[in-house]
């Protein structure tokens, strides 16, 4: 059994069913060995793709997702797939070819620095020299990858370590005294967040994306505490968008309830989110008046922006179920009172008396599909669209890339959703900037009939970056126009063997989505929707929670009071 | 924002690259590493470095909980926050002009228990242990004589306490 074997042997001891990935010279026997192995490979066009399909694999599953690549030029192009699944703690095993050992650091033909360059946008990474680590190292990396604060682990293995014969063993225990996370949260400090809570009049909780894995645990301590709940970008789905308690998203382009409730509130339950910038904006003006618990199994997060005056690191799986059972129905009657009455007076709400808008067509296929299906995003403005109009309800169900904001995450997320839970519907929400940074994997769509369909909000425009300059760099639209180059979508998708449809009215949307749905196939419907709208609310960079712009006539004379205020 | 020194101490696996993500931290939080020692511990296998960082008093922590995360890092313990014990080794070269000036060098040597470890004609090569306030005090005592070359091995640093720094004193006590 040679090393590429071992490898193969060693995932298929780790249940891996499927890998996404592209060969290349360094990574030969590796797939050489593939080509006997029982493990489904998925060809993807891009290595990025791969490490996007593999990422959102394990967000939609819960398994650890597994993609491949070569040396040099094939492992740099998992990089950005690497930090998106780094910044959204996300499980992934990376396998990549190099040199051989006599080769590495010697400028070799498509050699790369990988183990250095992956480094920071890993959990843990690996350049194995030994043949014989080989059963250990990925041991490891599953153990690392999915354990804990999930996240991304490399193991880069030299083309003359995949030819070696193995000599070692399966039979090995993981040695890592180094790494023992922390899943039971302290006795002492679940009380002491108990009497927190308990003592709050205005409470709050904020569910983030390590609440993906305790969303039961979430519902049954939402349930008997009555608490408001608020879920982060990451966090959709870990509780129901629709549920009466659901506050909505906070943050930049969060909902005024949401955000209002922020500023409000008298105690933060944290649970599972490290309060990213884009949703404290100024964090000096973030939730003034309230006691913050914070529940995260990273310690690392507690702290970080927002001081936690009761920290308590674990698993919500266990501490949700035990801070639950000290607490009874919190009396906040009058808080809902006020809540509901924000609720009443700002619901999502855009005008249609323009052409065809994006947050329509997102709203059409939330109906069509009554959110019953995988939703995977781009980055832009129809990922705030959807964010806010199309949340699922199901846990890893929403799956969007958040820290890192990548374009091009959506696309190959929708290939690895679709391959982690098959049969099931899965839409990926694009813009017409974002969808062009992976097009390539319509073939891998094609080849492998996918059910996904791609909804293109297709303004003509980098959306996002447009609404900037508009609102604050004086109306100067510098290389953002796409509409005079951008491709005819549906013959696009035509080539690669996809049905295509460019839809210009909001008649033909309505009819078109459920029909295109009942097919079953994959498809790519190109909207073609207006330029100029907005994503609103939004709190400019620099200002706090409080000062969210709220895009309507009426509050013009706010907006600019708020502009003024708000530091550059 | 107050920058401040801080003298830790990270027991590590001794692994290739460990080194490197440690540095990366510092670096990626802006602190500047003023001095690493890097040897073997008592235990095969770990590594007992000291790293002497100046950065923004804030972020120490968060630094530290980073470090902690780092899979072949055992321990990490900041100095600052307890009473310790740190030493530095330098060894200077100074040139010598006249037999005034050697005997001049072997009296100030016998004030700051520095050794002579190589006799030359024209130079002396000195050992000295100690902290870095002596070390900076017999470098300026050595300045009118011409240093020609100073090496120093960078501060190595221990806790004074029986107590067993690899258990209990890795700052989880700060995070709860």
């Amino acid at each position: 059994m040679n090393g590429a074997e071992v490898v193969l042997k060693a995932l298929e001891r780790e249940n891996v069913s499927v890998v996404f990935g592209h060969p290349g010279g360094a990574i030969m026997p590796i797939y050489d060995a593939l080509y006997d192995s029982p493990i489904k490979h998925v060809l993807v066009r891009h290595e990025q793709a791969g490490a996007h399909a593999a990422d959102a694999y394990y967000r939609a599953s819960g398994t650890v997702g597994v993609c491949f690549a070569t040396s040099g030029p094939g492992a740099t192009n998992l990089v950005t797939g690497l930090a998106t699944a780094q910044m959204d703690s996300s499980a992934i095993v990376a396998i990549t070819g190099n040199v051989p050992t006599g080769l590495i650091g010697t400028d070799g033909f498509q050699e790369a620095d990988v183990y250095g360059i992956t480094g920071p946008v890993t959990k843990h990474n690996y350049l194995v020299k030994d043949i014989n680590d080989l059963p250990r190292v990925i041991k490891e990396a599953f153990h690392i990858a999915s354990t804990g604060r999930p996240g991304p682990v490399l193991i880069d293995i030299p083309k003359d370590v995949q030819l070696e014969e193995f000599t070692g063993s399966f039979d090995v225990e993981i040695d890592l005294p180094g790494y023992k996370p922390t899943v039971t949260g302290h006795g002492g400090q679940i009380k002491r967040a108990a009497e927190a809570i308990r003592s709050a009049k205005k409470p709050i909780m904020m569910v983030g994306g390590g609440a993906q894995v305790a969303s039961q645990q979430v519902m049954d301590f939402a349930e008997k505490t009555g608490v408001p709940i608020i879920t982060t970008l990451m966090g959709i789905g870990a509780y129901p968008a629709g549920a009466p308690q659901a506050l909505g998203m906070p943050g930049m382009h969060g909902t005024v309830t949401a955000n209002r409730a922020i500023t409000h509130c008298d105690l933060i339950i944290g649970a599972g989110l490290r309060f990213d910038d884009r949703v404290t904006g100024n964090i000096s003006r973030f939730a003034p008046k309230a006691t913050v618990v914070h529940i995260d199994i990273d310690p690392a997060e507690i702290s970080k922006l927002v001081h936690a005056h009761v920290p308590v690191v674990g698993d919500l799986r266990d501490v949700l179920p035990r801070l639950g059972a000290e607490l009874e129905t919190l009396k906040t009657d009058d808080w809902w009172e006020t809540l509901n009455d924000w609720k009443g007076k700002y619901p999502e709400r855009y005008k249609t008396d323009k052409p065809l808008v994006s947050q329509e067509v997102i709203q059409m296929l939330e109906q069509a599909t009554g959110g019953d299906c995988i939703v995977t995003t781009e980055v832009g403005q129809h990922q705030m669209f959807a964010a806010r109009l199309f949340p699922t309800s199901k846990p890893r169900t929403w799956i969007t890339s958040g820290g890192l904001g990548t374009m091009g995450f959506g696309l190959p997320a929708a290939i690895g959703a679709a391959f982690a839970r098959p049969g099931e519907q899965v839409i990926c929400v694009a813009g017409d900037g974002s969808v062009q940074m992976n097009i390539q994997e319509l073939a891998t769509i094609y080849k492998h009939q996918l059910p996904i369909i791609i909804a293109i909000c297709n303004n003509g425009m980098l959306g996002m970056v447009r609404q900037w300059q508009e609102m604050f760099h004086a109306q100067r639209y510098s290389e953002v126009y796409l509409a005079d180059s951008n491709p005819d979508f549906a013959k696009l998708a035509e080539a690669y063997g996809i049905d295509g449809y460019n839809i210009f009215d909001r008649d033909t949307a309505k009819t078109l989505i459920p029909e295109v749905l009942e097919r079953g196939k994959p498809a790519v419907m190109n909207f073609v929707v207006y330029e100029a709208e907005k994503v609103f609310p939004m709190i400019p960079t620099g200002a706090g929670v409080d000062q969210m712009i709220l895009g309507d006539q009426e509050h013009e004379e706010d907006i600019a009071a708020v502009l003024e205020e708000a530091p550059a | 924002m107050t920058e401040q020194k801080h003298v830790m101490s990270v027991t590590v696996r001794d692994k290739p690259g460990v080194l490197v993500r440690i540095a990366s931290l510092f670096a990626r939080r802006g602190f500047n590493i003023e001095s690493l020692s890097v040897a073997k511990s008592e235990i095969p296998g770990i590594s007992h470095t000291t790293f002497v960082v100046t950065g923004e008093e804030r972020t120490i922590e968060q630094v530290e909980k980073q470090l902690q995360k780092l899979i072949d890092v055992l321990t990490v313990i900041d100095h600052s926050e307890a009473k310790y014990v740190d030493r530095e080794l330098m060894m200077l070269k100074v040139s010598v002009s006249s037999s005034e000036a050697r005997n001049e060098l072997r009296q100030i040597a016998q004030d700051f228990r520095a050794r002579i470890v190589d006799v030359h004609r024209d130079a002396l090569i000195f050992e000295v242990t100690g902290d870095e306030g002596k070390m900076d005090a017999f470098v300026e005592q050595m300045r009118p004589f011409g240093i020609l070359e100073v090496i120093r091995t960078g501060r190595i640093a221990l806790t004074r306490s029986a107590a067993d720094p690899k258990v209990g004193r890795i700052n989880t006590a700060k995070a709860a």
